[in-house]
């Protein structure tokens, strides 16, 4: 009986014990990087080559569907608001829900999905084939010729993909909006120039951008420098940078609005 | 047992002073000591499994031994920290089993990666510099190609390279002979041999392909089980009637390391005795 008490305790105790070791390494990572970041400032182009490959890479699924979000905004957006007779505010609507709300979050889900997956898949196929530890054997930390300029550049690239998913966005509210169902263009841009807030909703925007960013990148690379080295471990972790990056943007996304939007 | 001193002069470039190393609560190296002496092209031989390869980690100080110590040119590797760590690594070349080149650059970019981390030289020099290296390797004419388009033995070459690029005083050869056909294999034996002779280097290898490794080296040891259970000059080892020696350099499959994994008795298996 006791046994089984405590093989039952064990059980529950061990993944609670497992998350807090990883959550607790996963911050002196998050130390390590930033402690390390030196020789992405000295060397810039260590920085520009990942953003190519982060940011710039990304930039086909980002405009695409950033287009595709604000023209069903658009249409859903209008089907509403004619109801009301304020069809004129769909540009504030598509508008705002892109800067405040889906630019910064499903940019950061697709960022997580294409170049965060990549980021780990890269990383971790570097350790499995030994690449980190000749690195390590050649006197140059991983930490900051590897780990930091990938980082950086998820954390520089993720804002301008956001705005440029925003600015997709409502480039596809415009043309469903003014161009397909017939919404005046000078209503949709005047009312959009007057709602819209430079500091409320562009600047808020661009924070949630530059913390999912940072989330995302940081739980990028942390899974792929963590990855057991086998082919087993490496899709399991590029699995987790996926699901994990996806849920933190999603509670980051809630606590943030719930402290920018309080008082509106 | 030791066949023989080695036959070496008394100043020694590693030296491990009674090594004990575990993983979690399995111990894989047990008491071990042993020296490496300046100069001398070492093998670490053994079976699969057997601690060989921890001992070159230990010895680069990826790891750190649980007891006893190992000094490289007279420091003890564990007790430095990072900055001395990475100093003394500036001067050790490590050839891993596989290459481990880096996919993302050229075979001149990986040679070159050392130079342009480590130190100031301009690129023209860089360039020289690699030219010579990938040309003592016999593949300054695979500069521009990436390590996908290399062959086990070309990849295994152009680590070679780099793992040299900047002179090391101890280069660590990590299984070199694995998975390589024979005139690779032969290739990757001679260079091993001069380009030590020719650097004036020390090297350590740790391989299990023994026929290759006693035409180049000069000393051997033979590590099973986390101790050293022979030693010797390549001809001792040869002649040697140690029994573990002689199962492991004419490939017995039967011995001192046994053909079957440690299990209950077989008539007691198949008739069916069970635990309760």
């Amino acid at each position: 009986m006791l046994d089984w008490l405590e093989k039952r305790v064990r059980r529950l105790g061990e993944p609670v014990v497992n998350t807090m070791e990883k959550l607790g390494f996963g911050f002196r990572f998050l130390m390590a990087v930033l402690w390390h970041s030196g020789t992405s400032f000295r060397r810039p182009g260590l920085v520009i080559r990942e953003v190519f490959f982060t940011g710039v890479l990304s930039l086909v699924i980002i405009l695409v569907s950033g287009l595709f979000v604000g023209m069903v905004l658009g249409l859903q957006g209008y089907d509403t608001l004619v109801r009301f007779g304020a069809s004129e505010a769909l540009g504030v609507l598509v508008s705002l829900s892109l800067l405040r709300e889906l630019g910064p979050v499903v940019a950061g889900l697709l960022f997580a999905s294409r170049a965060g997956s990549a980021i780990t898949a890269e990383i971790g196929m570097m350790k499995a084939t030994e690449q980190l530890a000749a690195m390590e054997m050649m006197a140059v930390n991983p930490v900051a010729r590897v780990v930091a300029p990938r980082f950086w550049a998820g954390v520089l690239s993720m804002p301008i993909l956001a705005a440029l998913f925003s600015a997709m966005g409502i480039l596809g509210g415009y043309v469903v909006g003014v161009v397909l169902i017939g919404v005046d263009a000078g209503t949709f841009w005047s009312q959009m120039q007057a709602q819209v807030d430079l500091f409320n909703d562009v600047g808020n925007g661009l924070v949630k951008s530059v913390v999912f960013g940072v989330a995302v990148s940081i739980i990028a690379v942390f899974e792929g420098f963590d990855a057991p080295p086998t082919a087993e471990g490496v899709s399991g972790a590029t699995t987790r940078t996926v699901v994990t990056s996806s849920l933190v943007i999603l509670g980051l996304d809630f606590i943030l609005t719930a402290f920018m939007f309080r008082g509106i | 047992m030791p066949l023989s001193s080695p036959d070496v002069p008394a100043d020694s470039l590693v030296d491990i002073d009674n090594v004990t190393f575990s993983y979690d609560r399995r111990t894989i190296l047990k008491g071990i000591s042993l020296t490496i002496p300046k100069g001398k092209v070492v093998a670490i031989m053994g079976g699969s499994g057997c601690g060989k390869t921890t001992l070159l980690r230990l010895i680069g100080g990826q790891i750190k031994p649980s007891k006893g110590e190992v000094r490289v040119a007279g420091r003890v590797v564990h007790e430095l920290d990072s900055d001395g760590l990475y100093h003394l690594r500036r001067k050790m070349g490590m050839l891993f089993q596989f290459g481990a080149l880096f996919t993302d650059m050229s075979v001149f970019d990986n040679v070159a990666f050392q130079m342009r981390e480590h130190t100031e030289l301009p690129e023209s020099m860089i360039r020289d510099l690699v030219l010579m290296k990938l040309n003592a390797v016999g593949l300054r004419g695979a500069a521009k190609l990436m390590p996908s388009e290399l062959s086990g033995g070309m990849a295994r070459r152009v680590a070679l390279a780099r793992a040299i690029a900047l002179d090391p005083v101890l280069m660590l050869y990590d299984e070199p002979f694995a998975g390589l056909d024979p005139i690779s294999l032969g290739v990757i034996g001679k260079l091993i041999r001069d380009l030590n002779d020719a650097l004036g280097a020390t090297s350590i290898m740790v391989t299990h392909s023994v026929q290759e490794s006693l035409r180049i080296v000069d000393y051997v040891y033979f590590v099973s089980e986390g101790k050293i259970v022979a030693e010797g000059t390549p001809a001792e080892i040869t002649a040697s009637a140690e029994p573990y020696v002689h199962q492991f350099v004419d490939g017995l499959p039967d011995g001192p390391v046994p053909f079957q994994y440690p299990a209950k008795p077989y008539t007691d298996e198949l008739m069916g005795v069970r635990r309760a």
